[in-house]
């Protein structure tokens, strides 16, 4: 699945601003681990150059390019058609290029990138702990593998359903089993396409507060496709606007954490990204 | 949690044991009713033989070794007819959902054999077979071959495309993504054609037996039209009743066993 993904050298960090991208400058990097504790688990930065992407005559993404550090968390928003869970395809390999490259920082495992998708997609037939099994790659069938679905499910808080089928939890917990499955290999890079989309309110948020503590704990990228601005406020360092297949707004949220669901900086901010989607909105420019 | 799983369980009372009796009623009314329209002479035995004649018949032929010889003749052909058929079956139903080349290739005239109906082959089948065993295993092999690859088919081309991606997506290789996700995910719909197969296996079996045959269920229930004992003929009609509950028990057996993660299988 990697292969079709070039490998940029590490030391190309930037991408040269252009007219296309309102502002390409580098995103606050998060403070990196001092390099005793540095693990194989720690992030992958990435590095999109040029990236356009047609289904036919549809040309959903027009030219991207894109500096992502590593450990960032960036939320991508955007109106519904506008290319932004394309983008995400791209990213995770589930969709090859027309033009342009991925690069990551450094040369990917096929367990570096995982995926969490709307649906929960786990297997009816398979325990909940088999599930997450599913989630080690090729190392599946090592006998590690138990010990390490169990670590990731009491990560998220489930370890106690371990022998239970899929069909007897609830979506949220469904949800959480799909986190896990997606943490157990330690992904360096974790793409979230709408991952909340299909919970209700309260459990959004408890979900929420899970996904920023499993990020801080284990500082992989993060990269989270949603339609709602006040998750990505919430959870990302930085928020990319996406309008007609071209990034046309990069945020940063420069708010300490934890943060106050609905605290007035959230808000303004959240305002503003709203704000930016509904003119663009207005001049019928919607997908 | 929704409004409804706040409000009390409606609680059903369950006696011990009687889930195993409760299905067991019917039958049992209607042999008493039977046996006492008979014993009063409402229905004439000619028309109708009691329960006890027809049992004490069923006696007569244990204890010559007749009925047991019939039994065990017509349930091996029916075995060994389904296992090929079904294998057939599953084989094409495998080769056809996971391959395109072999879908185009044989569907078509697989659907062609379909159509015509197995049991009219039956003429053709003696002038090729004579009334050998291999006629009548050719005749049920035939009849269970279309319900299983139907379905086998059917459950492979079902099995949900994302969990594919998924697999996909988490390394599997063809044969895991198979083993793992495709063939599980087929599974009940494979179930649902091992049934209606099991329905049709006795079904052509009985009709060959009674057409061609020197020995089985058929044979005899032929045999005895031919001497006039009616008791018999009523007798092989029980037997067969028995029989296909029997096998339909048996599947059902194995689709618990084997479909515990489903929620129609689990127990509330």
């Amino acid at each position: 699945m990697q292969q079709s993904l070039r490998v940029f050298p590490s030391d190309v960090a930037f991408v040269p601003p252009t007219a296309l991208v309102e502002q390409a400058r580098t995103a606050r990097r998060l403070p990196e681990p001092s390099p005793a504790f540095k693990s194989k688990a720690d992030g992958l930065s990435l590095t999109i150059h040029g990236l356009r992407k047609s289904f036919g005559e549809n040309e959903v993404l027009r030219g991207i390019d894109l500096h992502i550090p590593a450990g960032q968390f960036v939320a991508i928003v955007g109106r519904s058609g506008c290319g932004k869970s394309t983008l995400l395809r791209l990213i995770a390999g589930l969709e090859t290029p027309t033009s342009g490259s991925i690069g990551f920082g450094e040369d990917p495992r096929a367990e570096d990138v995982r995926v969490m998708f709307q649906e929960p997609r786990l297997l009816p037939w398979a325990t909940v702990s088999s599930n997450v099994e599913v989630g080690l790659g090729r190392q599946r069938s090592r006998s590690d593998a138990k010990v390490r679905a169990e670590q990731a499910l009491a990560e998220v808080g489930l370890k106690e359903k371990r022998d239970q089928w899929p069909s007897v939890l609830s979506g949220g917990q469904k949800q959480r089993v799909a986190l896990a499955r997606a943490l157990v290999s330690h992904p360096r890079v974790l793409a979230f396409d709408e991952p909340l989309g299909a919970l209700d309110a309260l459990t959004r948020i408890s979900m929420q507060r899970l996904l920023e503590r499993v990020w801080r704990e284990q500082t992989f990228t993060a990269i989270l496709v949603t339609h709602d601005v006040s998750e990505a406020v919430a959870l990302a360092d930085r928020v990319l606007v996406i309008e007609d297949g071209r990034i046309a707004h990069d945020v940063l949220i420069d708010i300490a954490r934890p943060r106050q669901h609905g605290s007035a900086d959230l808000a303004a901010l959240e305002g503003s990204i709203l704000g930016h989607l509904l003119s663009a909105g207005d001049d019928g420019a919607d997908g | 949690m929704s409004l409804a799983d706040t409000l009390p369980r409606r609680r059903v009372r369950r006696l011990p044991g009687a889930d195993g009796v409760i299905p067991w009623i019917l039958p049992v009314v209607i042999l008493i009713v039977w046996q006492v329209a008979c014993s009063t002479g409402y229905v004439p035995t000619r028309v109708l033989p009691a329960p006890s004649d027809v049992a004490l018949a069923g006696w007569k032929s244990v204890q010559s070794g007749e009925l047991i010889r019939n039994i065990w003749v017509s349930f091996w052909r029916a075995t060994i007819g389904f296992l090929i058929g079904g294998s057939i079956g599953f084989a094409f139903g495998l080769a056809n959902g996971l391959s395109q080349l072999s879908d185009k290739l044989t569907d078509t005239t697989l659907q062609m054999i379909r159509n015509v109906p197995h049991l009219a082959l039956i003429p053709l089948v003696i002038l090729w077979f004579g009334i050998d065993e291999s006629a009548k295993l050719f005749l049920v092999a035939l009849g269970v071959f279309f319900p299983i690859y139907l379905n086998t088919l059917h459950g492979i081309r079902t099995v949900d495309p994302q969990l594919i991606e998924m697999g996909r997506i988490y390394g599997m290789s063809s044969g895991e993504l198979f083993r793992r996700i495709i063939f599980p995910g087929a599974l009940p719909s494979i179930f649902v054609g091992v049934r209606f197969a099991l329905g049709i296996m006795w079904l052509t079996l009985i009709v060959a037996e009674t057409i061609a045959a020197s020995s089985g269920l058929g044979y005899m229930a032929m045999q005895a039209r031919e001497f006039m004992l009616i008791d018999v003929v009523v007798l092989s009609i029980l037997i067969y009743a028995l029989l296909g509950k029997l096998a339909d028990s048996a599947s059902r057996v194995l689709e618990r066993l084997t479909l515990s993660w489903h929620p129609a299988f689990q127990k509330h």
